[in-house]
């Protein structure tokens, strides 16, 4: 491994390029085969042994499935709509109904850009107030016709702006966590990437919490916590790694159900792979949920989250 | 010219020194000048020359807020246990301990039960001085309790935010209590019983984005601090200085997010009077 721990690709890179160069030219097929094996292994082994900080750079990888490639691969029908029929739209949030293996649902999910100009006009998946109440109405719709929401976590966070907080970005967020606790239908989530503060629990109030094996969830971006606590940004690794913001972390400590495996090199590798192992844990939520009859799914939430934290009783 | 002809004054004696006993006068932070503690303590802990608000721990505020100052205070056994280990410069157990000799053992939030203007009710006060008065898994513990109780017992629930948002040694347990205690808030609404936010100085971050902007009420306390991201944060975002006033009291009550500024000598009678209100009383 190189010495630069955000380099941990670099071997990885190197073999794919190495078959590469010899696949154009007259190489022994056994030599390129022996490649691709070592390719694997080398491959497995990095990625089972990330640090939390490894992971966050994977969570934030530009080619990682986003929400609307995992409604791509994972959903028919897909019909986006648009605004908070308040203020505005807001790309940082799409939303949209579709149906999954035939049912009709709401879909939901943070959506980053890849190159400049989508970056900023998704404002790098940070949600405004609009976003939030977007996400809300149509959670209400879903709600009042009855159908099963599905919501994709994937932000830094929730935009920290003057707009927003003149137009009540707490405020828009609060309003959702209260009002998701009762929603009357089936919620299942899933943080595809980066679970990043309230800006991702506004969308990840639920029945089922899935998470990727590679995603992170956290209270405060690791460059955050850093800079307050150990007053230097450059100490993000130790953060990370002290706040305890990888899956395995997040579901020892009761918030996730389950962990989502990813294809051998993180799901930005192969991104139609990475949906294809996510489709059965949402199957099996939805057929889960949907024999809960009410008041029991809206109790059973409570539950849930009424046991989230630690404390000790004196 | 006469004026540099005048002769010196022979020099005056300057006041006498007088020594003055520590924590006889006090600063105050806003018009900067040295009022004296006695007075200020008697204003409600308000500066009696510029009416800045000093900032109340949490046993001020119920003492302030409950009938005949008398309370009785409910989950005070409920602890930090350090659930993730958590070390930054210093371990945060050691922390705690530090906060826990310093301010007390009730965490960030002293929930209590008494009685405003004769009616039942519970408020949760927010201790700023402890670690900043950040919600972690004890002030998510004992919140959500409290507004369990609230609607078990068909009371009343007041919440006096002062934080500055979730804890960051707790992780993600922090972010968690904000679904955690707007879960349990659902359900007191729906019960139709009143919940009151008080908003003081500071209420940011995980606070105001759960428990502080859900009231059926919002008061704020003049020119608190409330927003959901910190000044300087955006201030980096935006790389801009802010306009004076942003994210004061008075600046969200221009905007919609509050609904009224109460100076603290009339918190508790308007918050009496609007129990009665919605109690219909």
């Amino acid at each position: 491994m190189s010495a630069d721990p955000s380099q941990f690709d670099e071997p990885i890179i190197a073999l794919r390029r190495q078959i590469d160069e010899l696949s154009a030219g007259e190489a022994d097929p056994a030599q390129i085969e022996e490649l691709q094996r070592k390719l694997t292994k080398v491959t497995k082994e990095i990625y089972s042994n990330l640090t939390p900080w490894q992971k966050t750079l994977v969570a934030r990888h530009p080619q990682r499935p986003y929400t609307l490639d995992f409604i791509g691969f994972l959903f028919e029908d897909w019909t986006e709509v648009h605004g908070d029929r308040k203020f505005a739209d807001d790309a940082a949030i799409v939303a949209g109904f579709a149906r999954f293996r035939g049912t009709p649902c709401a879909v939901i999910g943070h959506q980053k850009g890849r190159n400049t100009k989508e970056k900023i006009i998704r404002n790098f998946g940070q949600p405004k107030p609009e976003g939030f109440r977007k996400a809300l109405r149509i959670m209400q719709l879903a709600e009042k016709f009855k159908l099963p929401i599905f919501t994709f976590v994937d932000t830094q966070g929730a935009y920290p702006g003057v707009g927003a907080e003149e137009r009540g970005q707490a405020e828009a967020i609060a309003v959702n966590l209260r009002e998701m606790a009762a929603l009357k239908v089936p919620i299942i989530v899933s943080v595809v990437g980066e679970g990043g503060s309230g800006g991702a629990l506004g969308i990840a109030v639920g029945d089922r919490i899935l998470m990727l094996e590679h995603a992170i969830y956290s209270v405060i971006s690791p460059e955050g916590c850093a800079a307050i606590l150990w007053k230097n940004a450059t100490a993000a690794a130790d953060a990370a790694a002290a706040m305890k913001i990888t899956a395995r972390d997040i579901k020892r400590l009761g918030i996730v159900d389950e962990i989502v495996p990813e294809p051998p090199g993180g799901a930005h590798s192969d991104p139609p792979k990475s949906a294809e192992l996510l489709a059965p844990y949402l199957e099996r939520a939805l057929h889960d949920l949907q024999k809960l009859k009410l008041p029991m799914l809206v109790e059973e939430r409570y539950k849930k989250f009424r046991r989230m934290g630690a404390f000790e009783k004196a | 010219m006469a004026w540099f002809q005048k002769e010196k004054k022979p020099k005056e004696p300057t006041e006498k020194q007088v020594a003055i006993p520590e924590g006889l006068w006090v600063k105050c932070e806003e018009c900067k000048a040295a009022v004296y503690r006695k007075e200020v303590e008697q204003n409600f802990n308000v500066c009696p020359k510029c009416g800045y608000h000093f900032r109340l721990n949490a046993r001020e505020r119920l003492d302030l807020l409950y009938d005949d100052q008398a309370y009785k205070e409910l989950a005070s056994n409920i602890r930090s246990g350090d659930p993730l280990d958590f070390r930054d410069t210093k371990r945060y157990r050691d922390r705690l301990k530090v906060y826990e000799q310093r301010v007390g053992k009730g965490d960030a939030v002293i929930c209590a039960e008494g009685k405003i203007d004769g009616i039942h009710v519970v408020i949760c006060a927010m201790e700023y001085n402890f670690m900043g008065g950040s919600m972690g898994s004890v002030v998510g513990e004992k919140i959500t309790l409290a507004v369990e109780r609230c609607i078990d017992r068909k009371e009343p629930l007041i919440i006096v935010s002062c934080s500055g948002g979730a804890r960051m040694q707790e992780g993600i347990l922090s972010l968690m209590q904000m679904a955690k205690i707007s879960a349990a808030l659902a359900r007191l609404s729906e019960a139709g019983l009143p919940f009151i936010s008080v908003l003081t100085d500071p209420t940011t971050g995980g606070v105001t984005a759960s428990y502080a902007m859900l009231g059926d009420l919002h008061i704020a306390e003049p020119k608190a601090l409330i927003g959901f991201a910190g000044p300087r944060v955006i201030e980096q975002t935006i790389r801009q200085t802010l306009p004076e006033g942003f994210q004061r009291a008075e600046f969200l009550m221009e905007h919609g997010m509050i609904d009224l500024i109460t100076a603290r000598a009339d918190m508790k009678p308007t918050i009496g009077r609007f129990l009665r209100f919605f109690l219909n009383k």
